[in-house]
């Protein structure tokens, strides 16, 4: 399973630094409309092919890219950041805390998942900080469960006692020897999660909750598109085949992640 | 609703109908005594009632759940099978891939490329609409792509706990026949995490796949979810979102009362406490 781990590195590095550079890469405008090249099939002009106003599909391919991965990634790392804290507290505090925090939980966790996303992102206007909110509402959830039940195994270590023995106090306890322990296994969670927040993300902006028009995500090229699937196939097919490449080499990083540091996670 | 150009009368008339002149509150309590009566209110747009409609729209998700179920399950433990029982070989690498691309593709991108191949290139089932069992195919097989995937997944790891089991090498050292080993003792001991894995798709399913409904025009609860948003028609918004989470929970309980009746062990548990 290493090489796999390698080569979706490779292939995450190389989409996202094309996403990155984007201005150098394209040559295009993303948004720019030309009525001269309308729905060209792929060429050397244009690599991907254009749509129906003429936009360069590639270019708007590699700006989407900068939000659809960008949100993702915050998404992910807000999710890690409120887990972890809250997972801590409530693996270390224990009694009432800890029943309070896992009561709550439960409770999202009994949602499903992008039916809370779509719950929680109509509340706000649409665009891309109602779309990482909406994820990481959902998405600290599960993380605090594993960081808590990690933290459980913990907190009897004898390199706590000693700590408390020597007088730490419950904060440098929590945040200089318990969270550092838990990056390992952070840094696992977020790499399983990952491809699942990239898919979410293009569900959302596929429904048309994320960034508006005409800014291009990968999800709302789809859905703008969707119309004009027997005539331009390339409009549609391009934006979900980098959805689907991204989200697999994330779910393969995740998984052999995972297998390398051998920890017993099971989860979809 | 009634556009840019409205008369100030006109919109303070319709808030005053839909009651948001009042203050957040007095809405908030209003919409859970709506609620406790067991309705949802009316739809901005139609003006119809929202349960109504859920009613109208829920066997059609039910169909389309179904149909993705019966082709999930056997196609998902079957693939999940070979995995497990060929562990390590060419064939595990080549299925756990497939099931792990199944989890990445979004249903909205396979959806609607197999709508291209079957239904506008090759023209042998029609593209979307709701009807009869030919405009429930294409849906059900894009709904059980995912299903496929996690499915085989979870069999594949839960059937090679079983398989170390001593209880495995002991019947095969009895010199039971291995389809019987396999069929009866090992399937019989992996099934709770397989109903639970089952039953949450279904359940989820059952809430309204919003993106294949929307794909294919298939009139269900997940469309009704689509076209609420677009529309910003909140109380039929709020009306799927709770009844999508309260069928969720109910199939989650019912999975667990489940357990009881399914695995000994469980019972056994719960009498030891």
């Amino acid at each position: 399973m290493r090489t796999t781990g390698k080569v979706s590195i490779a292939i995450l590095i190389l989409i996202s630094l094309l996403s990155l550079f984007a201005p150098f890469m394209s040559g295009y405008d993303p948004d720019k409309i030309d009525l001269d090249s309308l729905k060209e099939p792929p060429s050397f002009n244009h690599l991907f092919g254009t749509d129906n106003k003429g936009r360069d599909i590639f270019s708007r391919i590699l700006y989407g890219g900068r939000i659809s991965i960008g949100v993702a990634v915050t998404a992910a790392l807000l999710s890690m950041g409120i887990g972890l804290v809250v997972g801590l507290c409530s693996g270390y505090f224990g009694g009432k805390v800890d029943t309070a925090i896992m009561a709550l939980v439960d409770l999202i966790l009994s949602f499903p998942a992008l039916l809370l996303a779509i719950g929680i992102s109509v509340i706000f206007p649409p665009g891309i900080y109602t779309v990482m909110i909406a994820i990481a509402a959902v998405g600290w959830a599960p993380f605090a469960r594993l960081i808590r039940s990690y933290i459980l195994i913990l907190r009897g270590s004898l390199f706590i006692e000693a700590e408390r023995a020597l007088g730490g106090s419950d904060i440098r306890i929590l945040f200089v020897h318990l969270m550092p322990q838990c990056i390992p296994l952070s840094l696992v969670i977020i790499g399983l999660k990952l491809g699942g927040y990239l898919l979410t993300e293009a569900s959302l902006s596929f429904l048309g909750l994320g960034a508006q028009p005409p800014t291009a995500t990968w999800g709302s090229m789809i859905s703008a598109n969707r119309a004009y699937i027997s005539s331009a196939p390339w409009m549609v097919f391009f934006p979900g085949f980098m959805i689907a490449i991204t989200a697999l080499c994330f779910n393969a990083l995740g998984d052999s992640l995972r297998d390398r540091f051998g920890y017993p996670l099971r989860f979809r | 609703m009634v556009g840019e150009r409205a008369q100030i009368e006109v919109i303070q008339k319709i808030r005053k109908e839909i009651g948001a002149d009042k203050n957040l509150l007095s809405q908030y309590f209003g919409y859970i005594r709506l609620l406790l009566k067991g309705e949802f209110g009316r739809s901005y747009y139609t003006n119809r009632k929202v349960f109504e409609d859920l009613v109208l729209k829920f066997p059609n998700t039910l169909k389309l759940a179904l149909g993705a179920m019966i082709i999930a399950v056997p196609v998902g433990l079957f693939l999940g099978f070979i995995s497990a029982y060929k562990r390590d070989t060419i064939t595990d690498r080549v299925v756990s891939s497939v099931s792990v691309a199944g989890l990445s593709i979004p249903v909205f991108w396979s959806g609607l490329l197999i709508m291209l191949f079957f239904s506008l290139k090759l023209k042998i089932l029609p593209p979307s609409g709701t009807g009869d069992i030919r405009f429930l195919i294409l849906p059900s097989i894009t709904l059980s792509l995912p299903a496929i995937a996690t499915l085989s997944r979870v069999t594949r790891t839960t059937l090679i706990e079983v398989f170390d089991m001593p209880f495995v090498t002991t019947a095969r050292s009895k010199g039971i026949r291995e389809l019987k080993i396999n069929s009866i003792h090992v399937f019989k001991n992996a099934l709770i995490p397989l109903i639970t894995v089952i039953g949450l798709d279904f359940g989820s399913y059952l809430n309204g796949a919003v993106l294949t409904e929307t794909i294919f025009g298939w009139d269900g609860i997940g469309r009704f979810t689509m076209e609420g948003i677009i529309k910003r028609d909140y109380p039929v918004i709020m009306g799927c979102i709770i009844v999508g989470t309260f069928i969720f929970v109910l199939i989650n309980l019912l999975i667990d009362i489940f357990y009881h009746y399914l695995d000994p062990r469980v019972r056994l548990h719960e009498n030891n406490r």
